[in-house]
């Protein structure tokens, strides 16, 4: 299959490539940039005239919520809602139904990414056997069978001796550990950020320090133990203060943000709205604008769609007793490029994000368009505009925070592997 | 936030009685001056009167109550409705059906109004979302959300002993933090227009951005009570010793515990009140509760008046109404 992009703005920050030009593809990879190869002869023709031509997204952090909890999402369904919005790379947390803590499980993810053909999905392994926070996981074993990277997911480790062992560990297995850094004991069961809010709805507040203390507690032991540390979703300002004080430092330390808070904040909670009931928690706007701000800085290099599609029953109950996560897969694009259209990041620093940095931080050839690259891409309609509407959501998760919103922009097209998997005009 | 859209009509009236936060001035006096019109119907002879005839109320508990409930029940035979008692916590949600499918369940059998009392911050709210239109929910009591019954009969308390609410400084003393009680009864005091609201309580027992709701924070009871109109003491749970919240009852008797001597400093003619049920010797001596000052047990029979106000004010009915009839 031949085919040929035209007429597109092609961005691709890795490349510090922004310029209208062509893109030609052939057998799965990108053959040629701008210029026509001899004898190209092309199956299929994409006008891209007036779109923006990217790499396929990466998304650092989506639950597909297979194995295990099917009801609310398989690889095939999320996949297909991950396409619409240009992303053609999933990371994929171990918090799975069995948990990714054996090669039958990251085998059996790779199985179904494959029937799906819609992405690459990139496991990440358990640090913890069963993510028990007491028994090192078969690092090693993972890594063989394809893991990307190893993480507790949502389990705290209190047992600080068993965090050195497991940053230690890792190390010496060459993984990055994805940590979640929230402190369980502080947490104290809490459901929104601790402030006037919580007091006000009376829901059990997450203080700050929740977050802050287990990141001065990771940084220590990084420190120590030299591992490769990458904090998942920050919610802080102060956190990403910290962060930035221990890359000063020159710590290999990375860190990303999920887009909802970015977006959000506390307030939009308002009567209860429990698909804002997110882990992290949304936080005041002087923590979004924070979080912002250490996008900017370089402190943080990747935003997340930390997608969490659920069932109806999961989010139907008084907000203490819901599951928390928002389903967000399909918006991540659109929504970053609000960011962008309210000046509050560049648009090549809003795609980087998406791409050639969360690939960085995986450490795969993901993200850029290069010749000779796979050839997954994203072309986004910048003049197509769209309201959100959870009844019509591709995601079987209809939780999104973000109903009724207006977004510009939205993907027209999505290739993975040099073959169509999205085109929007299918979908009308 | 559990303001004036859900709570009221498009008439501007009541629909649900969800939160004291958000209502008028207007409306929080009009239920004092319905209440006012109930509470001489437990005195007469026949104390009914058929103003909710033909109407169900379900009374929906999902935690364990006896006096709420017990006021609530006493309420709706007082206006003749009909009232079933529902324990939740024991029957269906632990054998795993769904709020909404519960919820579903009753309005299958006609109910007009559901009183929902609930662990979790919210639920009444969640619950007022669910319902049919012409159901009217009233919380009895959700997390540590909001009671506003309770606050109301304490305002309806505060207003038949103090006249006006305009001069009045009051102090609410003890657990704030995990009070539904002190969040409704804040919100109600300062929209009837109380000079000021003290929180009297130790760091641990005071939520964060309390401020943000209007009121003073003090962390001692002496310098507190200076001053003071009205002290509202609330109950202090057993199991918050547990934790690292407290010492021990002694020590907090010693530092906040209502005594005869701590009473004097606050105004001669200031009223002691307490929601009930009271631990004696942990927040007020049996001095204190028993004495001249308090009007604890008023509070208790002008917990009915109130009930029947909200209940028929949510049903579109009032007082006015029956005496037209009659």
């Amino acid at each position: 299959m031949r085919i040929h992009i035209e007429g597109g703005r092609l961005l691709d920050p890795a490349n510090n490539l922004d310029a209208k030009q062509d893109l030609f593809i052939a057998d799965g990879k990108i053959v040629s940039i701008k210029k026509k190869p001899d004898g190209f002869d092309s199956d299929l023709q994409i006008n891209a005239k007036d779109k923006i031509v990217l790499p396929g997204l990466v998304d650092l952090c989506a639950r597909l919520r297979e194995p295990g909890l099917e009801y609310k999402g398989t690889i095939q369904t999320e996949s297909l809602a991950a396409n619409s919005s240009g992303i053609t790379s999933i990371c994929c947390p171990p918090d799975t139904d069995p948990v990714i803590d054996t090669p039958a499980i990251i085998e059996l993810i790779h199985q179904r990414s494959r029937d799906a053909e819609r992405t690459n999905i990139y496991p990440l392994g358990a640090l913890t056997k069963d993510l028990n926070s007491e028994h090192l996981a078969e690092m090693h074993i993972l890594k063989q069978a394809g893991c990307v990277g190893v993480s507790n997911a949502y389990n705290a480790i209190d047992n600080a001796e068993v965090l050195r062992r497991a940053f230690e560990y890792a190390h010496s297995c060459n993984l990055t550990v994805f940590l979640y850094a929230e402190d369980h004991a502080l947490k104290n069961n809490g459901v929104v950020h601790e402030g006037a809010l919580s007091t006000r709805l009376g829901l059990p507040p997450i203080p700050e320090t929740a977050e802050t203390v287990a990141i001065c507690r990771a940084i220590l032991l990084a420190e120590q133990t030299q591992v490769h540390l990458h904090f998942c979703r920050l919610s802080t300002a102060r956190g990403v203060q910290l962060i930035k004080a221990a890359q000063a430092q020159g710590l290999p330390i990375t860190a990303d943000v999920a887009i909802c808070n970015l977006l959000l904040t506390e307030m939009d909670i308002a009567d209860y709205n429990s698909d804002c009931h997110l882990q992290p928690p949304l936080r005041s706007e002087r923590d979004r604008s924070g979080l912002i701000a250490g996008i900017n800085d370089g402190t943080i290099t990747a935003v997340c769609s930390d997608h969490q599609p659920h069932d109806v029953d999961a989010k139907a109950a008084p907000f203490s007793l819901t599951e928390s996560g928002a389903s967000t897969i399909e918006h991540l694009l659109p929504l970053m490029m609000h960011l962008v259209n309210r000046e509050e990041l560049k648009l090549e620093k809003a795609i980087s994000l998406l791409t050639s940095q969360p690939a960085n931080i995986l450490s795969i050839d993901k993200g850029s368009l290069e010749e000779g690259k796979d050839a997954d891409v994203c072309i986004f309609d910048n003049e197509e505009s769209t309201s959100i509407d959870k009844d019509n959501l591709l995601s079987i998760g209809k939780n999104t925070p973000f109903n009724g919103w207006e977004t510009q922009g939205a993907v027209s097209h999505t290739l993975l592997n040099g073959r169509v998997v999205f085109d929007r005009s299918e979908f009308k | 936030m559990t303001g004036n859209i859900i709570q009221l009509d498009n008439n501007g009236n009541l629909k649900h009685f969800l939160s004291t936060e958000g209502l008028s001035q207007s409306l929080l006096q009009s239920i004092l001056d319905h209440a006012e019109s109930f509470a001489g119907v437990g005195e007469r002879a026949v104390k009914k009167i058929p103003l909710l005839r033909g109407k169900t109320i379900a009374n929906l508990f999902f935690e364990p109550s006896t006096r709420t409930r017990t006021t609530f029940e006493l309420a709706a035979k007082r206006l003749s409705a009909d009232i079933l008692n529902l324990n939740i916590s024991t029957s269906a949600t632990s054998k795993g059906e769904t709020l909404s499918d519960t919820l579903h369940t009753l309005e299958a059998m006609h109910c007009d109004m559901f009183v929902v009392r609930h662990a979790n911050s919210g639920a009444a709210h969640y619950i007022a979302t669910q319902v049919a239109p012409h159901i009217s929910v009233i919380n009895a009591g959700d997390g540590r959300h909001a009671h506003p019954t309770q606050a109301m009969l304490d305002m309806f308390t505060i207003r038949r002993h103090k006249k006006s609410f305009e001069n009045l400084r009051v102090a609410i003393v003890g657990d704030i933090l995990h009070s539904r009680v002190a969040r409704s009864e804040i919100h109600a005091l300062n929209t009837l227009g109380v000079l000021e609201t003290r929180i009297i309580a130790p760091h641990t027992l005071v939520p964060k951005g309390v401020e943000d709701l209007g009121v003073q924070v003090y962390n001692d009871m002496d310098t507190g009570l200076e001053g003071i109109d009205v002290i509202m003491m609330l109950r202090l749970q057993k199991e918050r010793m547990r934790g690292a919240l407290l010492p021990s009852e002694q020590e907090y008797f010693q530092r906040y515990g209502l005594t005869s001597e701590r009473l004097a400093i606050a105004k001669p003619d200031a009223i002691v009140m307490h929601p009930g049920p009271i631990n004696r010797g942990v927040e007020i001596s049996s001095e204190v509760a028993d004495g001249e000052q308090s009007v604890i047990l008023q509070q208790v029979s002008h917990g009915i008046a109130i009930r029947m106000a909200v209940m028929a004010m949510t049903m579109g009915r009032s007082n006015d109404d029956m005496e037209n009839t009659e």
